[in-house]
């Protein structure tokens, strides 16, 4: 029915070619300094070609080609009203009907199987916005939580529900818990009502704010060195390695584990990438002397363990607006992975044994 | 002419402190003569890559360069021995200094890499004129062809003395070196024997005993000294480990090693990276020569090679640009080069390794 009627439409617009002025632009403009990367020709087999069909789900379109449908359906409007010799200003949605009904007579019994020219609106299913850009990071910060638009409504995030204890402090009288499950679910059939924000501040009296995350890191003090160079200590761990250093203020760079050279104690390039996130992030490469001592576990848990203690050791020296984007970074969280335990009956914590049929 | 920082076409004898630092050109000829196996297998692809050979001028060399010029050559000859952490550029020094002694027409003895002699050799047939020894007949007359190459001039020059090869075959007196080396290099089973004739030939000869015109100076160049006393990962047919006293061009080279003759001076450099059972972590002479190497190469002037400072490390910098080999054009900015110095702790292979194409 769709495709019928989107047929119908370029079958107007083609007819009418030769009025028509909304030719296609294409805008090839290729900055000449831009050098192009070589085109590499990847072989794929022809499975790979054909189209999961059931996995696309139901067609999406953009809000550009909903907005070009709207565009050359009125236009193709005017078109018709000058073929039909009517007045292309007041030509209502009956005229048009009945002009689609005279050019193309159908014998067909289905009404509608035939030929329909409509507004956009009325033909293309309506559709949520695409809610993410173009890395696929949602716009709304509540995106994840499914239902956004009613989360973020009434302030529902950053706090919740008093507790039957704080609930009982307020009313300065006793409740059991009965009436105190009663009383959420009141309040909730509240919530869902629509005009429920005239009530907010009646709500936000028994609910309580969350405290913010990002200010709970410690961070270490600073230190000051008999010559007056600042210095700071902290630990960083990740899947049993553990790490422990003292950054250096005035320094230039030097970086000195378990005694040796970094250079000599990670000779792979990504564990020294480790070792830079931080410096490198808040600018201050060649600032710091970093002595450090790290023990257990693999070369690549070490460097982990090594960045998240560097770190640390930095938030004594940068300011708050910058603990905030480290935190962001993911530079101040400990990575909670560890090694998955072995099951009986499976060969590791995920492989199972060779699955026999009889 | 120095442009961006690179005295090129200027020869090895006038460079001075004042051009530590910067670069200069090999001539292609030079380089296809003197160096068809001598240079490090990644500069060799960079000199494919940039077209022409460019070294960096730098202490070490200089130091070495100087210590040539004003060397007494009636007396018995001075060892130097290069040495350094991995990576720092000992036998681009060695090179460079072989340059200046090849300008300066000498006659250049170049093993660009002993440790080739003591490992992974295919063939090792039992020695044709001693019974317990061990020879190399590829090694050998690779060698000698490589010998020839560098060494044209002399070839019909020096005059040898009678050598008896098999009971057919002998080397009469007065006969050109040439001669004796296409011998070497057509008949395998004497290679190794040749090698250590010609090395006998050369010592006694050099120095000029003779009047001017046969008077030549040697220079007698090893990388990877520590070759000749380690271990070798070679085994006989009794599945024994050889060692190296039983290999005849290691027993000869050793003899070349002492000072017992004049007119010359031998340049060696250590190699830790293409060494059999000796740690990472080893850079010292005395580790890496180990007790018999040391006493052996006793007295000699000891030459430090480490990584780049600052203007050193600049220069690399610029000269990479200048080729437009960093392509990134982050890199171009002072961040970039920030994280370049973090990453390689100004080490030259790293550097170069770092910059490098996939």
């Amino acid at each position: 029915r769709a495709s019928m009627a989107a047929s119908s439409c370029r079958g107007v617009r083609s007819i009418l070619w030769k009025y028509g002025s909304c030719g296609k632009n294409f805008c090839v403009s290729r900055s000449k300094t831009v050098p192009q990367l070589p085109v590499r020709h990847i072989c794929v087999s022809s499975a790979l070609w054909k189209k999961n069909l059931a996995a696309a789900g139901p067609q999406k379109f953009t809000l550009e080609f909903i907005n070009k449908q709207v565009e050359e359906f009125e236009i193709g409007k005017r078109h018709l009203a000058n073929m039909m010799g009517e007045d292309p200003e007041t030509f209502t949605q009956e005229d048009i009907d009945r002009s689609i009904a005279y050019l193309f007579p159908s014998g067909l019994f289905e009404k509608r199987a035939r030929p329909v020219m409509k507004h956009p609106e009325e033909i293309f299913p309506k559709q949520t916005a695409v809610q993410w850009d173009a890395e696929g990071r949602p716009f709304h910060f509540l995106f994840y939580t499914g239902q956004q638009s009613y989360y973020s409504l009434l302030l529902l995030t950053g706090s919740r529900w008093l507790l039957k204890e704080e609930i009982e402090e307020y009313l300065v009288e006793n409740i059991s818990d009965h009436d105190y499950m009663r009383m959420i679910q009141l309040m909730e059939k509240l919530l869902s009502m629509p005009y429920c924000s005239l009530e907010e501040e009646f709500i936000l009296k028994f609910r309580k704010q969350l405290e913010v995350q990002s200010s709970k890191h410690e961070i270490p003090a600073l230190q000051y060195d008999p010559q007056g160079v600042t210095f700071s200590v902290a630990d960083g761990r990740r899947k049993t390695a553990k790490a422990s250093i003292t950054l250096r203020d005035s320094g230039s760079g030097n970086i000195t584990i378990n005694g040796r050279n970094y250079l000599h104690y990670f000779p792979l390039l990504q564990d020294r990438e480790q070792l830079m996130f931080p410096l490198h992030f808040v600018g201050m490469l060649g600032r710091f002397d970093v002595e450090g001592s790290v023990e257990g576990s693999g070369h690549s848990a070490q460097a982990g363990a090594l960045r998240l203690a560097i770190s640390r050791a930095l938030l004594s020296f940068v300011s708050e607006g910058e603990v905030e984007k480290m935190r962001q970074a993911g530079l101040l969280t400990a990575d909670p992975r560890i090694k998955e335990r072995k099951k009986p009956g499976q060969e590791g914590a995920r492989k199972k044994f060779t699955w026999k049929k009889r | 002419i120095i442009l961006n920082g690179i005295t090129a076409h200027l020869l090895p004898t006038y460079h001075s402190e004042g051009h530590s630092g910067q670069y200069y050109m090999l001539p292609p000829a030079h380089i296809q003569k003197l160096f068809p196996y001598g240079l490090p297998p990644r500069f060799q692809l960079q000199i494919k890559t940039f077209n022409e050979g460019c070294v960096m001028v730098r202490p070490p060399a200089l130091e070495l360069i100087s210590y040539l010029k004003r060397a007494d050559y009636s007396k018995p000859p001075l060892r130097y021995v290069l040495y350094g952490d991995i990576g720092t550029g000992k036998t681009m020094s060695l090179c460079h200094a072989l340059h200046y002694c090849y300008t300066q027409g000498w006659l250049i003895v170049h093993i660009p890499d002993a440790h080739l002699w003591i490992k992974n050799c295919k063939e090792l047939l039992p020695s044709s004129s001693r019974p317990s020894r061990f020879d190399q007949p590829i090694q050998a007359s690779q060698w000698l062809k490589n010998f020839k190459i560098t060494n044209e001039r002399f070839l019909s020059k020096v005059q040898l003395d009678r050598y008896v090869w098999t009971k057919r075959e002998s080397t009469e007196k007065g006969q050109p070196l040439g001669e004796l080396i296409d011998q070497g290099v057509n008949r395998m089973k004497s290679s190794s024997d040749v090698v250590g004739a010609v090395l006998r030939e050369l010592k006694l000869q050099a120095g000029g005993t003779t009047e001017g015109e046969g008077a030549f100076k040697l220079a007698v160049a090893v990388d990877g000294v520590n070759a000749l006393w380690g271990k070798t990962s070679l085994k006989k047919e009794d599945r024994t480990m050889c060692e190296p006293e039983e290999l005849t061009l290691i027993h000869n080279l050793r003899k070349m090693m002492k000072n017992n003759w004049s007119g010359g001076a031998i340049l060696t450099a250590l190699s830790q990276t293409g060494s059999v059972f000796k740690p990472r972590s080893a850079y010292l002479p005395n580790e890496l020569l180990g007790e018999e190497g040391f006493d052996s190469m006793e007295p000699f002037v000891p030459v430090s090679v480490s990584n780049y400072n600052e203007k050193e490390f600049e220069s690399c910098y610029l000269y990479y640009l200048d080729r437009s080999w960093l392509q990134h054009p982050h890199s171009r900015s002072e961040e970039g080069k920030k994280e370049l110095i973090f990453l390689c702790n100004k080490n030259p292979s790293i550097l170069e390794r770092l910059c490098a194409a996939l």
